[in-house]
């Protein structure tokens, strides 16, 4: 079995407002191995999406740790953790959130453009990433010339170009019709076959159950954390005691 | 991100939205465009009023009676506080100096001229045939005073323009006999026009020989002497001769004024030149309101992009690079203001030269640069709060927006 690719311990993240305190996440510990294709489910406010911004470092935990790949990731600096996210982790939002004057092709090549790759380089791999979402005929249509799932397929293309280890979709099919989220959870599926570990934040029962493992939270705790039937936990990824 | 890109995203970012970016282009270029149009006319005026003095004769020096410095004591001074006037043979003696080409006294005074019932004021000035050279000056019609003795002269007059037009209209004014105070002369030549000048306007004035006007005017002083030295370099040489000479025949007093035209020049250069500079500054005010309005533009763009920042941070952005995102549309707002600001003053000066050719209106180039070079600094600079406040946006909530 592979290596654990996330690991957390004891992480807490409080929110404050005003004068009461919202404890968002509380003593979570959770391992994630490379490869795996995860679930978080819960009800609205459960701390699902706090979760996913604290494993993609788009937040800070108030305490706990948090290993990425064996590298305590907590202590970095924001721009070290830019540098992260650029190398390893591909986003995929509910509202797409693709940038509405660039055309399909310039936001799929945005994360290179801001990693600094060489242009001759992006544009073959836009090319490549085009072909494989089948979006070659959009490629110089811009968001709103697009069809909800055609736009969710960029995001995808976008997220993955540079060959991230980890992708994160939080409610990637929240915005789309039945069949179009089906094609895009084909396509986020495809990723994990290829090695990719997934994880998706969903409050849609039916998707969850696809993943191999859920894990299910309320009130920013972990309630359960069950493989598929059939399924097995893989044990290399035993929580630190 | 490489330069080449940032340049691209921030073009892309400022096109995306036309009219806040035509806006605020406009507002730039509109200070840069007033900096160099002001400067432009403040400089014009300078230079025209340059020209208008050289149009009075070049190398010229002009000794004035009375003195304007401070001295130590002299004994001529014991004897009397007046100073001495200038004289007819103060004049003549001035055309022994080496370094002096042509000598032109001058009396000046004010009389009536009548001629066949009409009448009117003049400005008398008695002198010699000197002066039309001396004071670059040209005939329309008929001669100038003949030379000749300076201390005699026939009654012969030459007149301006507006005054040939007054009391001859199309009539023949050469030859004509006119009364000037109680005396007459023929009239033997017609200035020709040159419309409004600085000094006397000589389209209104009576020119008759010196002797005669002092005559006239009961008087042996002269009102000015002007003095043409050989060239540019000799007006120095000319005017120490020129005070040295006067103060020899005074009993070695300095009791006149000698002012060369440079010095007259230069103090209104100073002068105007100072203007310009105000003039400037006051343009440049219009140029940090546009900085202003720059920040302001900048901070609701950040607003406005929140979601996008959020994005980019996500994507693996960097503070530096959110940051220089947003400066280089700064810079590249500044800069395309200033440049269509730059053709805008200049193509309202050069309409304002088609429009009064006399008048050159052109903006210096110490404004120019200093204009454009304020619009890109203020540009930068206002751009750097709204820069600071996107790059150190937080993620998570700037994705929540929409």
């Amino acid at each position: 079995m592979t290596a654990p690719l996330i690991e957390l311990s004891r992480i807490e993240r409080v929110f404050h407002l005003g004068d009461s305190q919202v404890h968002a996440l509380q003593s979570i510990d959770l391992c994630i191995a490379a490869g795996e294709y995860v679930a978080v489910m819960g009800p609205s406010g459960s701390g699902k999406s706090t979760l996913l911004n604290l494993i993609g470092l788009l937040d800070r935990p108030d305490s706990g740790s948090y290993r990425l790949a064996g590298r305590d990731v907590t202590t970095l600096s924001a721009d070290e953790q830019a540098r992260v996210r650029s190398e390893r982790i591909g986003f995929v939002f509910q509202s797409f959130h693709l940038v509405p004057r660039l055309t399909a092709a310039e936001n799929i090549a945005l994360p290179m453009v801001l990693a600094g790759i060489p242009p001759a380089q992006r544009g073959e791999r836009v090319r490549q990433a085009l072909r494989d979402y089948g979006l070659e005929n959009r490629a110089d249509h811009r968001p709103d010339q697009l069809s909800g799932g055609q736009r969710q397929r960029v995001a995808i293309a976008r997220a993955t170009i540079m060959q991230p280890a980890l992708v994160l979709a939080d409610e990637p099919t929240g915005n789309l019709d039945r069949t179009t989220g089906e094609d895009v959870m084909r396509l986020l599926e495809d990723l994990n076959r290829g090695g990719v570990t997934l994880i998706v934040v969903t409050h849609d029962g039916a998707l969850g159950a696809r993943a191999r493992r859920q894990l299910l939270m309320a009130d920013g705790s972990l309630q359960q954390d069950r493989p598929r039937s059939g399924g097995t936990r893989s044990e290399t990824c035993a929580l630190p005691t | 991100m490489r330069a080449a890109d940032l340049i691209r995203f921030a073009r892309d970012a400022a096109t995306g939205n036309p009219l806040r970016t035509g806006l605020l282009i406009l507002a730039m270029a509109i200070g840069v465009a007033a900096v160099v149009v002001l400067t432009a006319l403040a400089d014009g005026a300078r230079r025209y009023v340059l020209n208008q003095f050289s149009a009075i004769g070049s190398n010229l020096v002009i000794v004035l009676p009375g003195r304007s410095q401070t001295g130590g004591f002299n004994p001529g001074n014991a004897i009397t506080s007046t100073p001495r006037d200038l004289t007819i043979d103060d004049a003549q003696a001035l055309r022994r100096a080496s370094a002096v080409h042509r000598v032109a006294p001058l009396a000046v005074g004010t009389s009536e001229i009548s001629v066949g019932g009409r009448l009117r004021e003049v400005m008398v000035a008695g002198t010699t045939a000197d002066f039309i050279a001396v004071r670059r000056l040209t005939l329309a019609q008929g001669r100038f005073l003949p030379p000749g003795d300076w201390r005699r002269g026939a009654s012969e007059a030459v007149i301006g323009a507006r005054i040939r037009d007054e009391l001859f209209g199309r009539d023949e004014a050469l030859g004509q006999l006119v009364r000037v105070g109680d005396r007459r002369f023929r009239i033997v030549g017609v200035l020709a026009a040159t419309g409004q000048g600085l000094g006397m306007n000589t389209d209104e004035l009576v020119i008759v020989p010196v002797a005669l006007a002092q005559a006239m005017f009961n008087s042996n002083t002269l009102f000015r002497i002007l003095v043409e030295a050989n060239s540019r370099e000799a007006i120095a040489p000319a005017k120490a001769q020129v005070s040295e000479i006067i103060r020899l025949r005074h009993e070695g007093e300095e009791d006149v004024t000698v002012i060369t035209q440079d010095a007259v020049l230069a103090t209104f250069d100073r002068l105007l030149g100072t203007l310009t500079v105000a003039v400037a500054g006051i343009a440049a005010i219009s140029l940090a309101v546009a900085g202003i309005l720059v920040m302001n533009v900048m901070l609701v763009s950040v607003t406005q992009r929140t979601a996008e920042i959020g994005l980019l941070k996500a994507l693996g952005a960097t503070r530096a690079t959110i940051r220089n995102a947003f400066l280089t549309e700064a810079a590249m707002l500044s800069v395309a203001g200033a440049l269509l600001g730059f053709a805008l003053g200049h193509a309202a000066a050069a309409l304002i030269r088609q429009l009064y050719p006399a008048f050159p209106a052109l903006p210096p180039d110490w404004a120019v640069l200093a204009g454009v070079a304020t619009a890109l600094v203020t540009g930068l600079a206002f751009g750097v709060l709204p820069a600071r406040r996107a790059a150190l946006l937080d993620p998570v909530q700037s994705l929540a927006r929409r």
